[in-house]
């Protein structure tokens, strides 16, 4: 570029010559050229600019094409992402603790109509109701024909159905996909697992929903598709619960019993192996509950869970361990049991009015004397009695992961006089839930800490707060052990299986109020085993049981719930994998090498 | 001197262009495949869940229970016992192996060492 001289001689010296200011030229000049230099560097600004909008107004319509083909495309699965870990959309199985199925999913088909398709409406109305027997050809031929556009005919199809349906070949029958929920165990744990049906409908697929149980409890996690198909694990054992189902069973039928429920509980676990109770049901098939009368009568209810009852004598352990526990006695003090004893003018009888007289504390348990535990009771007073039974969970619903389980909310009175007091120490006053017990029992002879029960497969131990000390505890497996032994449930003694255990026969109030029936009893066995280190509490209660062998009908616990307890104890610890301790056969004396010489 | 450079170049993109043509069209062909493997998996996954679930409803507890007693004649199946339980040292060790041989051989010949010098070098 030619550089134009800021002070060009040939113009200073005219400027000179003419007197003005050279100095003038030069300013003009350096202007000039400062303007220059300006057009210069705002013309490449307004270059650079330019790119720079171009690339924004790229990018933008980039963004805004995409958003636009995504707003207005079909949504679609990523179409690599499928190799990977799958998503599943199928409900999650429920599994037993060993993996067995409990519940899982049947692809089938439901059968729906178009009747606008229909050829022969009235052919296709017969045909259909000589498939399924239970549809009306006349009722199904009028829906046919009355201008609808869509039909549900069959919430679920066998295969046999729906090849018969085909046969029929007309076009506006048509099948939609459908999962449907499978308890293969039939009756099995059916209280626990609850059921399910289908929630939202539509032709393609339909959302199975849980409407009872576990199923209910975990619905938002059972649907979960982030699972990528892992199972549901509950607590429960397949073996365990069949064993315990089927005894428990036979001997409701043998006792004529209403009904009858057994937990099993893992006392450091607080898992529930094993929780049945008669009469059940088929979950695949889930009846309704009853239209009137008592829903406590219905299959449906789980007297394990949400029948409470009074428990009766089972509780007096509990009085016993207190009274231990605060230092009032120990298994030998001796107290006074005989009678008569009057607590708020209301005479207190032991069971057939008996009279055991002056009995040590082990005894009064041996024996079940109510006289003997209500004395206990008063030492302790009620604030402490309400306060110990509470810290064993037995004021409030329990927390297992059913949705029936706030329902099983124990009664005790608002006003926990020294009537009360002495009436709760023997287990009347205070309904409670099997399930309640078994927890109770579990975090008795555990050594004293607290156990929770729960219907989820544990990792290992709860580490529960401590109720009673290991002493405590270790005299409370002595006085129960002693229960069978020498008391009141002798026949509860399983060969290779110390059991330990305590008997309750409560009367049956009447449901109107106004004192109990004389001859209706809900009876009670609850056992722990082994008793010398214990694994499981067993809760084994019969509603109404009565059994007729004898001369006249007996209903105590010892003839009714422990010889079952018994059985279902003899039946499942080989399951459990406890080894009988047996007394073994002495060996032959062995005779030394050198002493047969000397003979 | 321009063209030494321009004529490699357009060779090169040629090159890629016919590169990035095959490899678009291997990669719609894996993709295919990939999703003919997913459906296969899916169906196979589905056909695994049902036959779990029969498994499950034909080894049912209830089932096997009714089946034992049916067929008690044959097998003389009965629920697990206490009684089964065993120890070890009732079990009757299995004879060993050496004194059967050496008894065969007493047995054929009379004595173990007869005809064998029993200082003669071992293989």
């Amino acid at each position: 570029m030619i550089r134009t001289p800021l002070r060009p001689l040939a113009r200073i010296l005219a400027a000179r010559a003419h007197g003005t200011d050279p100095d003038v030229i030069e300013a003009e000049n350096l202007r000039q050229r400062n303007d220059v230099r300006r057009d210069d560097l705002r013309r490449r600004a307004e270059g650079r600019l330019f790119v720079l909008v171009l690339c924004f107004v790229a990018a933008f319509t980039t963004v805004g094409v995409r958003m636009a083909a995504l707003a207005s495309s079909d949504p679609q699965e990523p179409r690599l992402a499928a190799a990977g870990e799958a998503i599943v959309a199928t409900r999650a199985d429920i599994t037993d603790r060993n993996g067995r199925l409990l519940a899982t999913n049947l692809d089938t088909h439901s059968l729906y109509a178009q009747p606008r398709h229909l050829v022969d409406p009235s052919r296709a109305a017969r045909e259909l109701a000589t498939v399924f027997p239970d549809l009306d050809a006349a009722a199904l031929e009028r829906r046919f024909t009355d201008g609808r556009k869509f039909l549900w005919i069959k919430k679920k199809l066998s295969p046999e159905q729906m090849q018969a349906v085909h046969d029929i070949g007309e076009p506006g029958l048509l099948f939609g996909p459908r999962e449907m929920r499978l308890y293969p165990n039939g009756r099995l744990a059916a209280h626990v697992l609850g059921g399910a049906s289908f929630g939202r409908e539509g032709v393609h697929s339909a959302e199975v929903i849980g409407t009872a149980g576990i199923e209910k409890a975990f619905d938002a996690y059972l649907r979960d598709p982030g699972l990528g198909g892992a199972p549901l694990v509950t607590s429960l054992d397949l073996r365990v619960q069949a064993a315990t189902r089927t005894v428990l069973a036979g001997g409701m039928e043998l006792l004529n019993a209403k009904g009858a429920s057994a937990v099993l509980m893992d006392v450091q676990t607080g898992e529930i192996l094993s929780l049945v109770s008669l009469p059940d049901f088929d979950p695949n098939d889930r009846p309704r509950p009853l239209a009137r009368g008592d829903q406590s009568d219905s299959p449906l209810f789980n007297r394990a869970l949400q029948g409470v009852y009074e428990l009766g004598s089972v509780f007096k352990i509990f009085t016993a361990a207190q009274a231990l526990e605060l230092g009032l006695a120990n298994e030998n003090t001796v107290l006074d049991t005989s009678g008569p004893m009057r607590i708020s003018g209301f005479p207190i009888r032991e069971f057939r009015n008996k009279d055991f007289g002056a009995i040590s504390v082990g005894e009064i348990i041996v024996v079940s004397s109510n006289r003997g535990t209500a004395r206990l009771a008063l030492q302790i007073g009620a604030a402490r009695q309400k306060a110990f039974l509470g810290k064993f969970g037995f004021l409030v619903p329990t927390e297992l992961e059913v949705v029936e389980a706030p329902t099983g909310r124990p009664l005790y009175p608002e006003r926990w006089q020294e009537l009360s007091t002495v009436t709760i120490s023997y287990g009347h006053g205070i309904s409670t839930s099997p399930v309640h017990l078994a927890a109770g029992y579990a975090s008795l002879v555990n050594g004293g800490t607290r156990v929770r029960p729960t219907l989820l497969r544990q990792p290992g131990p709860q580490q529960g707060e401590r109720l009673i000390s290991e002493a405590t505890s270790d005299a409370v497996r002595r006085m129960l052990r002693a229960v069978v032994t020498d008391g009141t449930a002798s026949f509860a003694e399983v060969p290779g299986y110390a059991v330990g255990g305590k008997t309750g026969t409560a009367d049956k109030p009447r449901p109107a109020g106004g004192g109990y029936y004389d001859d209706k009893v809900i009876s009670t066995f609850a056992s722990f085993f082994p008793a010398d280190a214990p694994r499981y509490v067993l809760v084994v209660t019969f509603d109404e049981p009565q059994e007729t062998s004898g001369t006249e009908p007996r209903r105590t616990a010892g003839w009714t719930a422990v010889p079952v307890a018994s059985e279902i104890t003899r039946r499942i610890a080989p399951l459990l994998g406890l080894r009988p301790h047996v007394e073994a056969a002495p060996w032959p004396a062995l005779t030394p090498a050198a002493s047969r010489v000397a003979e | 001197m321009r063209g030494f450079v321009l004529i490699p170049s357009i060779l090169a993109v040629l090159g890629l262009a016919f590169w990035a043509y095959q490899e678009n069209y291997r990669t719609q062909a894996a993709q295919q495949r990939a999703e003919t493997l997913a459906r296969d998996i899916g169906a196979l996954r589905e056909r695994l869940a049902l036959m779990e679930a029969e498994w499950a409803y034909l080894n049912r507890p209830l089932r096997l229970a009714e089946l034992a007693e049916l067929n008690f004649d044959r097998l003389k199946l009965q629920p697990f016992a206490p009684t089964q339980f065993g120890k070890l040292e009732e079990i009757a060790y299995p004879p060993d192996p050496t004194e059967l041989i050496v008894d065969g051989i007493v047995e054929a010949r009379g004595t173990l060492t007869d005809g064998v010098d029993p200082a003669g070098d071992w293989p």
